[in-house]
């Protein structure tokens, strides 16, 4: 009996698990140029679940969404999310953690973390000005589902992973293949070096919050496509997590930030099913949080650099 | 050496400058929010108040005001002050100046205490309709009962809350042990279950809940399959909800709150899950409808609160209240509304046994503690030794597809 | 032009600081309940602590206020003396924060676990809970065990602090934020679980009633008592805090916070020195949570969520990180915004729509802005005082002094031998 669920654990696990590499994503190529974490990454993230969100039911109470395509409506939502939080992330960047580039480091960090819960009340406030509440229900665009017998795949569940497959490789050949993606890696190696080469260090870190603000901001329509209610608190705990997979993956690596975002959404996934069952419920699925975050210290007790990363000597 | 006592100076001032503001805003309150002239007194605040000259007494209300659950607690408030407004004149003529002193406890047990300690060292104020949640009714009724101020609950249901043997605690509402047997010997008589999942969402009214109908189910032969927690706050429960497949259980049982439960059901019924949804009352909400969607449809809940527009005369107070608070009527409001009159005969009778003058709190309490079927607006009062309500009901309620709240089934036996 | 005044300001002269004393408290107590005279009593501290006077009679005036004048005509009134009570727990919790940020400079967002060991150890063993799982039916403790416990409460704070120090130190700054937030949340999700298999904490129900204290029979249980134990504490952590600043202990750790590579070589060791101030800046929080516990009576696993470790950052950083007066002021505005002004706004807005006056979305409410205003905070802080409302000084050495000293006028050591040689 435990066995039979196993293809539909894996199943949420994996769609999960992808959401959390998106976001991861953001978190790492941040770090990877500016060694800072940028805190507000999961508010960006809940800020693109809401614009999506407030798209999809204006469009609704024009009348315009019922004949829509609903591939074309996604296409939609995703790019409006994704231009917003684009140039929220960059507007963050310029305004609380460019002016605090060269002081102590926990300066800037405090600074996101003012960010975070800055946004997650102007959220609250927005929406409950606008609607008298503060959490939305989305409509679902896609609601057929796929049966292969031993699971069944939301149809929504697989295009968050379909989506989040496509935004890795997109942005696996921008870093690598074009100019500004090499100008990245190279600002990313050596700031002071790469603007002898004349590369524009600002404007790169700019285009790195650009991208990694949008991408979190794509994944929080997907999230709100795929659980269909969303509050202006799901960033904390889903950027926390998110973070998580980076560091297990290694953080400043995007191959490790894709790898363990997916293996974290797997151990929760089976973990939360599991755990009760197998210990005879002592330990129950409440126990699930403190199962993955365990895994992050074991982590980084015996392999600090990550499961992908690689272990840095520290320049004197 | 010279430098710790500049220190220490220091911390002193920072420590006094911030019990300066509070000592402010404390007395800006005791002043009743009048313009008590540079808030030299409080007694010139109630000055205000006209022909009264018995004195100004206050009957507060403790709910939370603010946060996710301030529509119960609003709702409360408003039938609390809605019954107070109709009495007023009344008082009035006795020559007592009667005002409500609405309290936001934040559902936060921190800000419960310290609003208790406000209110008992605030001699007007005469009585407490409240709390909502429990966690937070527990440690401040501590202070009420140092301060023999009478409190008298619209909602909580956990068993400790009058069993710790508090005099100034009562509660017109029913119990825990009272909820949750009903609900579980309604799922299996009315609803012919026999085997059932419970998920709680870890608090202390969601556990509380859970395990009692998981008892009253191991006693009725029922076979639980699994009793699991969750993560208040969360949006995917796939995980537990595969547990619950696995086990395919003619009934989930969930002890928590709607904006959880709306997501269980919902995605329980997309992972294909065919039996019955319950709950307590914490599912009791119109917003619930909006979360789960469709899948609302068939979900069941137990409440200690009735429907007070069952009966006509019910339906045309509803109506009335309506019209006067212009907010919508939650199951509360009328709970609100009761409790705030239990407090208020209690009130009448003391100031008539203290011949007309102020009385003291002990006086309200003794008389407040002393009521005998009492005929609310919709449930009937008759306080026992602990405090609770004898006359206290359980109610069974349905939500439908459709419908924009949920339809009253009956009283559950 | 405003620094100009300010280096200018000598202080207020004593003459005054004594009549602003003598005045308020007299109006205080022949006008009872008098708010605006309450003020000035209070606000005579920071009168007092600007006055151009000797430290010695400083002090002294500030030890009268607090422990005489105010208890004596505020003492009567529960509602102040809770507060007073309230901000001093959390006075107390960001001194011992200050330790760990401040000093060491270790962002912990975790902190608000060691409060919670504290408040549970005292919580377990006074109520009868314990009987639960240590067999003999011996508990509930009486309230003289509280002054061991607050001991107890130290102790197994400082125990949490080194376990949970020993694998989370070896990652530093940034990743420390996240891994210590991390933990702080897995400890609430475990004593919010730990009611089975065996039930130690009794989960979510939380744990009453909890003893309050009782010392020769007297039953301390109103705020007016509890406002003595926590100064009584803060004096203590304040001690220790101005002890530990400059002590060889301290220097390392200021040394560690400015960079960890150089004070490495220089033979600090790293690890023992972090984990020394993880479990000191832990035992300060786990003193607190035993009165905290008896305070309130109850305690239950949302009193120690995120938030609470958030806002004791807030109040060291806004204060000035390593700055003692500085995190003083800062937990003192803070709880005082949180508990008191916002609440206080709210309800005169509720008063406002109950009268009719304006129409309010409940989401609207003021009471509800904690976290914007806590984040709006944060960034100005970070953006225009990154030390903080009152800076950390740094010791200086008086360069002219120590030229000019007794020592200087004589060649010394190898200049001697030179000098003697020609």
């Amino acid at each position: 009996m435990l066995l039979s669920i196993l293809p539909q654990v894996l199943v949420d696990g994996l769609t999960l698990g992808f959401m959390y590499a998106v976001v991861a994503l953001g978190y790492t190529m941040v770090y990877g140029i500016l060694e800072f974490i940028n805190f507000a990454h999961g508010e960006i993230f809940m800020v693109g679940a809401f614009v999506g969100t407030e798209v999809l039911l204006i469009a609704d109470a024009m009348g315009s969404l019922e004949g829509m395509n609903p591939y074309f409506a996604l296409i939609l939502i995703l790019v409006v999310a994704m231009a917003v939080t684009g140039a929220l992330g960059v507007g963050i960047e310029r305004v609380a953690y460019r002016p605090l580039r060269g002081a102590p480091r926990l300066i800037p960090l405090i600074s996101a973390i003012g960010v975070s819960f800055l946004l997650q009340d102007l959220v609250r406030f927005t929406e409950a000005v606008a609607r008298n509440e503060f959490y939305l229900n989305s409509p679902i665009l896609f609601n057929g589902s796929v049966n292969l017998g031993i699971a069944t795949i939301p149809q929504k569940a697989l295009i968050v992973i379909v989506i989040a497959i496509l935004m890795m490789m997109i942005l696996s050949f921008f870093v690598n293949k074009t100019k500004w993606g090499i100008a990245m890696r190279a600002v990313a190696q050596d700031q002071s070096t790469a603007s002898l080469m004349t590369i524009n260090v600002d404007r790169v870190i700019m285009l790195t919050f650009l991208i990694g603000s949008s991408l979190g901001g794509a994944t929080g329509v997907l999230f709100a496509q795929n659980y269909g209610t969303i509050d202006p608190y799901i960033g904390f705990i889903l950027g926390l997590k998110a973070f998580t997979a980076a560091v297990l993956g290694g953080i400043g690596n995007l191959r490790g930030a894709m790898v363990g975002g997916v293996l974290l959404g797997l151990l929760e996934s089976l973990a939360g099913a599991y755990m009760g069952p197998l210990t005879s419920g002592a330990f129950g699925a409440e126990y699930k949080d403190v199962f993955t975050f365990s895994i992050l210290i074991l982590v980084l007790l015996f392999k600090p650099e990550g499961l992908f990363g690689e272990a840095v000597k520290e320049k004197v | 050496m010279v430098k710790k006592k500049s220190y220490i100076a220091l911390l002193s001032a920072a420590l006094a400058a911030s019990v300066a503001l509070t000592g402010c805003a404390g007395g800006s309150q005791n002043a009743g929010g009048s313009n008590a002239g540079g808030g030299t007194s409080a007694e010139q605040g109630s000055a205000s108040g006209g022909a009264a000259n018995g004195g100004k007494i206050l009957i507060a209300t403790q709910t939370p005001l603010s946060g996710s659950q301030s529509s119960l607690g609003d709702a409360i408030k408003t039938g609390a002050e809605y019954a107070l407004s109709l009495r007023q004149e009344e008082f009035k003529k006795m020559g007592f100046d009667l005002q409500l002193f609405p309290q936001d406890d934040q559902a936060d047990p921190k800000i419960g205490v310290s609003n208790a300690e406000m209110l008992i060292s605030n001699p007007d104020v005469m009585g407490v309709v409240g709390h909502l949640n429990s966690g937070v009714a527990i440690p401040s009724s501590v202070k009420y009962e140092e301060g023999k101020l009478v409190m008298v609950s619209p909602a909580n249901t956990a068993v400790t809350l009058t069993e710790e043997g508090k005099k100034t605690v009562h509660r017109i509402c029913a119990r825990d042990d009272a909820q949750g047997p009903k609900a579980a010997i309604y799922a299996k008589n009315s609803l012919g279950v026999k085997t059932a999942f419970l998920i709680h969402d870890k608090t202390a009214y969601g556990q509380g809940l859970a395990d009692q109908v998981k008892a009253q189910f191991e006693k009725d032969g029922v076979t639980v399959h699994g009793y699991e927690g969750i993560t208040q706050g969360e949006k995917d429960y796939s995980a537990v909800l595969n547990q619950v497949i696995a086990k395919n259980p003619d009934i989930i049982f969930y002890g928590g709150l709607y904006p959880e439960g709306g997501i269980l059901i919902k995605q329980a019924r997309e992972k294909g899950y065919k039996g019955y949804f319950m709950g307590g009352d914490g599912l009791d909400s119109s917003d619930m409808i909006k979360i789960a969607g469709d899948a609302v449809d068939g979900v069941v809940f137990t409440s200690v609160a009735g429907d007070v527009e069952q009966t006509a005369e019910g339906k045309k107070w509803a109506e009335e209240y309506r019209k006067v608070t212009k907010k919508p009527l939650e199951t509360y409001s009328v709970y609100g509304y009761d409790s705030m009159n239990v407090i208020l005969n209690g009130l009448e009778e003391a100031i008539k046994a203290n011949g007309g003058k102020k009385p003291t709190r002990e006086q309200v309490l003794e008389a407040v503690h002393n009521t005998k079927d009492f005929q609310g607006q919709f449930t009937k009062v008759t306080f026992d030794e602990k405090g609770d309500n004898a006359s206290a009901d359980v109610f069974i309620y349905k939500y439908e597809k459709g419908k924009d709240r949920s339809t009253f089934v009956g009283k559950a036996e | 032009m405003a620094k100009k005044w300010l280096s200018s300001f000598k202080g207020i002269p004593l003459l005054i600081t004594l009549l602003w004393i003598v005045g308020f408290s007299a109006a205080l107590f022949f006008a009872e309940r008098s708010v605006t005279a309450f003020i000035g009593v209070l606000f005579s501290i920071i009168v007092i602590y600007y006055t151009n006077s000797q430290k010695n009679v400083k002090l002294l005036l500030g030890a009268l206020v607090l422990l005489v004048i105010i208890p004596v005509v505020a003492g009567d009134n529960r509602y102040y003396m809770e507060v007073a009570s309230q901000v001093g727990i959390y006075v107390a919790m960001a001194l011992g924060l200050n330790i760990v940020v401040g000093f060491a400079g270790l962002l912990d967002m975790g902190y608000v676990a060691f409060f919670a060991a504290g408040a549970y150890a005292y919580a377990i063993f006074a109520t009868s809970q314990a009987n639960e799982f240590i067999p003999g039916d011996i508990f509930p403790l009486s309230g003289e065990w509280f002054w061991p416990f607050l001991i107890v409460g130290l102790i197994v704070a400082a125990i949490f602090g080194i376990l949970l120090g020993l694998p989370v130190l070896r990652v530093k700054g940034d990743y420390l934020a996240i891994v210590t937030l991390g933990f702080g949340e897995i400890i609430r999700i475990i004593f919010n679980n730990l009611d089975k298999p065996i039930n130690i904490t009794n989960g979510p129900q939380g744990l009453t009633p909890i003893a309050s204290p009782e010392l020769f029979g007297i039953k301390m249980n109103t705020p007016f008592y509890f406002y003595f134990i926590v100064l009584v504490v803060i004096a203590f952590i304040v001690l220790a805090n101005v002890r530990f600043e400059h002590s060889r202990l301290g220097r390392a750790w200021i040394a560690i916070r400015e960079d960890e590579l150089a004070a490495q070589s220089m033979g600090i060791s790293l690890l023992n020195t972090k984990l020394t101030a993880f479990a000191i800046g832990a035992s300060f929080a786990g003193v607190v949570g035993v009165i905290f516990a008896a305070k309130q009576t109850f305690v239950d696993p949302t009193s120690f969520t995120l938030m609470e470790s958030i806002g004791i950052l807030v109040m060291v950083i806004l204060g000035g990180s390593g700055s003692i007066p500085g995190v003083v002021l800062g937990a003192a505005f803070v709880t005082v915004l949180q508990v008191q002004l916002l609440k206080e706004f709210s309800n005169f807005l509720h008063q406002l729509q109950s009268a009719g006056i304006i129409d309010l979305p409940n989401q609207l409410d003021p009471s509800k802005f904690q976290r914007f205003i806590f984040g709006l905070l944060l960034i100005l802080v970070a953006l225009y005082r990154p030390n903080g409302l009152i800076p950390a000084k740094r010791k200086k050495n008086d360069i002219d002094k120590i030229k000019n000293s007794d020592y200087n006028k004589e060649p010394q050591g190898i200049l001697a031998k030179i000098s003697q040689s020609k």
